[in-house]
């Protein structure tokens, strides 16, 4: 009932829900969300019966891409968004990796050009159930949870 | 360029293109072309191998060997390197200590760039040569014996080969010591593609009776992390002349050069020891790929009308 008044209170806007509340300002800055000029709100330390302990950031007046979203799915799977219009739920999304993460997260290869080349960074997803990128340059595979964020 | 994404038209087509090279190495087909080597890594054998594979098809090089006189360390980045060097040149052959260079310089630059090799990552002109020798001296590339022996975890060359080999049905044989073997995500590559093989740690007659190629590798003390194990195996991995004996006729060593004691010295002049030649169908191979990537085809090799004989 609680969760149904924190997300009625948008007007229009997006409410992204089960983040991993170590994960949230990965988050924010992932969104770019500090530079944002619309009200956006940050719930941490929200107490979660699945969680347990989980982050909330609701963003008025923004609808992300699907681009910007699947960026999301390098911080954390399970994350949820939810599109409000009019105070109204109209949509919910799911977090899905993308095929592809461009200028995203950092080659762990010290050794790769792209550590040692102003550039953006290309990583293909090979497996989506475990997890492994390929790094476009060196190609070595990495697991997404090691990854770190640029 | 990445031999293991070429098609088998494709290997087979360049294979042919370098065929038309050996018969005839001396043409003006890149006259009034310039050919850049840049080597931000030196490699003099390499080097001069495609230098000289341009040189004999009537083309002019420039270029730099040593990284240390030019700006690379003046911290001008790659990218400006090669947008530079492309007003100039026809082609950039680029060889690079980071992995990954090649890719993105063929990505940012205007004219074609050839991989000389880039840091542990690929080396695609010692793959084409490798097979091309293959070819040569089996007649074929189908169906063969393949047995590669020393440093399996760190060389780059063995796991080129084992990738471009894999639409020609081979049994590949792994003689390597525990720490240098195969790497696990070569084997897994095998089992996707129906690549058969066997792993040894014993390098004897024996196990090489059945070889129609024995791919030597050197074994670096570097490599180890167990010092005592370097001790151990650092005398296994040498192929000496006795252990040739009953081994199959048409048996050829090949090795990528430079070897430091993986090859005893006698066996140069045992006429399985193949690795001379091999060097040599580098200036075949380097041809190719020089010629296939500024748009010249086999056709146009086969009609080339400025061979000098
Ligand atoms: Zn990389």
């Amino acid at each position: 009932m609680k969760k149904e008044l924190q997300v009625a209170a948008l007007e229009n806007g997006t409410v992204i829900d089960h983040i991993p509340t170590e994960k949230l300002f990965d988050v924010v800055n992932l969104l770019g969300l500090q530079s944002m000029k619309t009200p956006v709100t940050i719930g941490y330390n929200l107490p979660s019966t699945i969680m347990g302990c989980k982050g909330i950031i609701k963003v008025a007046d923004k609808f992300f891409t699907d681009e910007e979203i699947s960026r999301l799915s390098v911080i954390a799977e399970n994350m949820k968004l939810v599109l409000i219009r009019n105070y109204e739920i109209v949509e919910k999304k799911d977090v899905v990796t993308p095929d592809q993460l461009k200028g995203i997260v950092k080659c762990a290869n010290p050794k790769c050009i792209c550590n040692n080349e102003p550039m953006p960074t290309l990583f293909n997803v090979v497996d989506k159930v475990k997890g492994v990128i390929k790094c476009h340059y060196c190609e070595k595979e990495q697991a997404l949870k090691d990854v770190k964020l640029l | 360029m990445t031999i293991a994404d070429l098609s088998k038209e494709k290997l087979n087509y360049l294979l042919e293109m370098a065929r038309e090279f050996e018969k005839n190495p001396n043409r003006e087909l890149l006259k009034g072309r310039v050919v850049a080597t840049l080597f931000f890594e030196p490699s003099t054998r390499t080097r001069l191998s495609f230098e000289t594979a341009a040189n004999r098809l009537g083309a002019r090089v420039i270029g730099f060997a040593d990284p240390k006189i030019t700006s690379g360390t003046k911290g001008e980045t790659l990218k400006d390197t090669i947008m530079m060097v492309s007003n100039y040149v026809d082609v950039i052959v680029m060889r690079h200590y980071l992995e990954g260079a090649a890719r993105y310089a063929s990505e940012v630059a205007p004219v074609p760039i050839i991989n000389a090799g880039d840091g542990a990552n690929q080396h695609p002109s010692q793959t084409m040569l490798d097979l091309y020798t293959i070819y040569q001296t089996q007649g074929t590339l189908e169906n063969l014996n393949i047995y590669l022996v020393g440093d399996l975890k760190y060389g780059r060359t063995v796991h080129s080969l084992l990738m471009a080999m894999r639409h020609y049905n081979p049994t590949f044989h792994f003689i390597a010591p525990k720490e240098l073997e195969m790497p696990e995500e070569y084997k897994i590559y095998c089992k996707e593609n129906n690549i058969k093989y066997v792993e040894h740690t014993d390098f004897n007659s024996e196990v090489i009776a059945d070889a129609d190629i024995l791919y030597m590798t050197r074994v670096q003390k570097e490599r180890f992390t167990d010092l005592m194990e370097y001790e151990r195996v650092k005398d296994v991995y040498i192929l000496k002349n006795d252990m040739l004996e009953g081994t199959r006729d048409n048996l050829k060593i090949l090795h990528p050069l430079p070897r430091v004691n993986e090859i005893a010295y006698d066996i140069d002049d045992n006429p399985k020891a193949y690795y001379f030649q091999q060097a040599k169908n580098g200036l075949f191979a380097r041809q190719a790929l020089i010629c296939d990537c500024l748009g010249i085809t086999l056709d146009d090799v086969k009609n080339d009308t400025t061979i000098i004989k």
